[in-house]
């Protein structure tokens, strides 16, 4: 297959980007400034991402959509309200995480962010729930900007008024140069923020103005950086096919009334396992030292008894230490548990740990600015 | 001390009489990025020429530090695994990674001088 790009691609290339193959896109992984900057620009100031390779799938139907898509989402759709959002999943027959995105209800139906690596397999599966006179369509006419960081409302709000008054995870319809956009107060860094789903013609247009107003470009790589100190998963990497809602420790994510109810893909196997609880299951890690626990490190007991593996590891710059998620057999998830690493044959101490292992700084008694 | 040499695994070697000083050069932090852990060897340990001898890890990935030389090591620079992102300022200077003793000045001849490494550099685009 063709590598793709997006439509930024030589916006990012003029901003210096450093491009490697991702989901079978050519992604800027950083940019000049590096990943450590980036992050903290995020974190202090406000940065932007082009997140046009994921799926903006759209779905036009009547009531007998959602009755559809409840079948492989878990979400409470009947309930969601217009212009509300929620993170679910697409389930496998046993239960497994075919993909996680966000749903949000728009006039017509439903509009489905998904992961760029899933969106083609995504829609495949499905299509299969979906009846004849159920509209969809991946709009790849549409490109898809991140705004995250702490001035990313007063910044976005100059631009395009009324923004500021989106609650988080809702989103609305806006005008900016004529055309209609749609804007969603949500993200993937931990920080306040939006995701602006904006036509491929006018997105330039939009990133030079955020730049002016010194918003910096921000890769791949402070996205993982960030998302990971935020306590956010990565599709194949914490999730994929094999592991199911409960072991992600996502179970916050079906409402009751679905696990009471069902009515969806591996409701049986995860009513059960709510029941009695996994085998295994996702947790937060700290190592003690410097040492970073990347993907596939080996979890010990103390008694060196192997119980898990790390999913995703790097160093988290606002922490300023290294962090880590995996999955652990459940005797060992408690907070605090002390457990081992194995990196490079040696094998270094560590610890469960709370998530996310970086909130975002509240201030005016608790009120988000 | 002797001027640096260069190994094509970008470390660079100077020399003073026989304890040769080995870090990983500037082209090397620049294409690593922000670096976040550094291993360094302990005194006593024996490496080979080209032998895995030390551990850098910037936040996109962990890469082995090699020996461009053999000997035996007599320090390891824990300043650099305090402040891993030491390296990155100074990384042909205060931030050397191990001090070893050689057995073979050869070794150190053989290497690359400043003008061949920036040639190999330029030669071998990353």
């Amino acid at each position: 297959m063709e590598v793709q790009k997006t439509a930024l691609y030589n916006y990012h290339k003029n901003l210096g980007a450093k491009f490697v193959p991702f989901a079978g896109y050519e992604m800027p992984i950083q940019y000049k400034d590096g990943i450590v900057k980036e992050h903290i620009s995020t974190r202090t100031h406000a940065g932007f991402f082009d997140v046009s390779h994921m799926g903006q799938f759209f779905l036009e139907g009547d009531e007998t959509l959602i009755e559809s898509l409840e079948k492989i989402i878990p979400a409470d759709l009947k309930n969601l309200k217009i212009h509300h959002s929620k993170y679910s999943f697409l389930l496998n027959n046993e239960g497994g995480i075919i993909d996680d995105l966000i749903i949000t209800r728009i006039e017509k139906g439903f509009c489905i962010i998904l992961n760029a690596a899933c969106k083609e397999n995504d829609i495949k599966q499905i299509s299969q729930f979906l009846k004849k006179d159920h509209k969809h369509l991946l709009n790849n006419d549409l490109s898809l900007i991140a705004l995250q960081g702490p001035k990313s409302v007063e910044i976005l709000e100059n631009l395009i008024p009324g923004v500021a008054n989106l609650k988080f995870m809702t989103g609305s319809n806006f005008e900016y140069e004529g055309e209609k956009l749609y804007v969603t107060r949500s993200g993937y860094t931990g920080e306040d923020g939006f995701e602006i789903s904006i036509s491929n013609k006018r997105v330039e247009k939009l990133i030079d103005y955020l730049i002016s107003n010194e918003v910096k470009p921000i890769g791949l790589g402070a996205r993982d950086t960030l998302r990971l100190e935020a306590g956010l998963c990565l599709y194949g990497h914490d999730l994929n096919e094999r592991i199911n809602p409960v072991e992600a420790n996502l179970r916050w994510a079906i409402p009751k009334k679905r696990k009471e109810v069902g009515g969806f893909n591996g409701w049986e196997k995860i009513k059960n396992l709510l029941a009695k609880g996994s085998e295994k299951i996702r947790v937060g890690i700290k190592p003690d030292g410097k040492v970073i626990a990347r993907e596939n490190t080996k979890i010990f007991s103390l008694d060196n008894n192997e119980i898990g593996f790390v999913t995703s590891g790097t160093f988290g710059p606002s922490v300023n230490a290294p962090v880590a998620m995996g999955y652990i057999k459940s005797e060992f998830s408690e907070i605090g548990t002390s457990i081992l690493l194995e990196v490079r044959g040696k094998k270094y101490g560590g610890k469960i740990s709370e998530l996310p292992f970086y909130k975002k700084v509240m201030l005016n008694k608790g009120k988000q600015i | 001390m002797s001027e640096k040499k260069f190994s094509k695994k970008h470390e660079w070697v100077s020399l003073d009489g026989d304890v040769a000083t080995v870090g990983i050069t500037k082209h090397a932090t620049e294409m690593l990025g922000d670096i976040v852990f550094v291993e360094v060897p302990d005194a006593g340990k024996a490496v080979e020429k080209e032998g895995q001898a030390a551990v850098v890890e910037s936040t996109k990935a962990a890469s082995d530090v090699y020996s461009p030389i053999s000997g035996e090591i007599t320090e390891g620079n824990k300043a650099i695994a305090d402040d891993p992102g030491s390296v990155n300022s100074d990384p042909e200077g205060a931030s050397w990674f191990f001090k070893l003793k050689i057995k073979d000045k050869g070794e150190y001849d053989s290497l690359m001088s400043k003008d061949e490494y920036d040639k190999f550099c330029k030669e071998n685009p990353s």
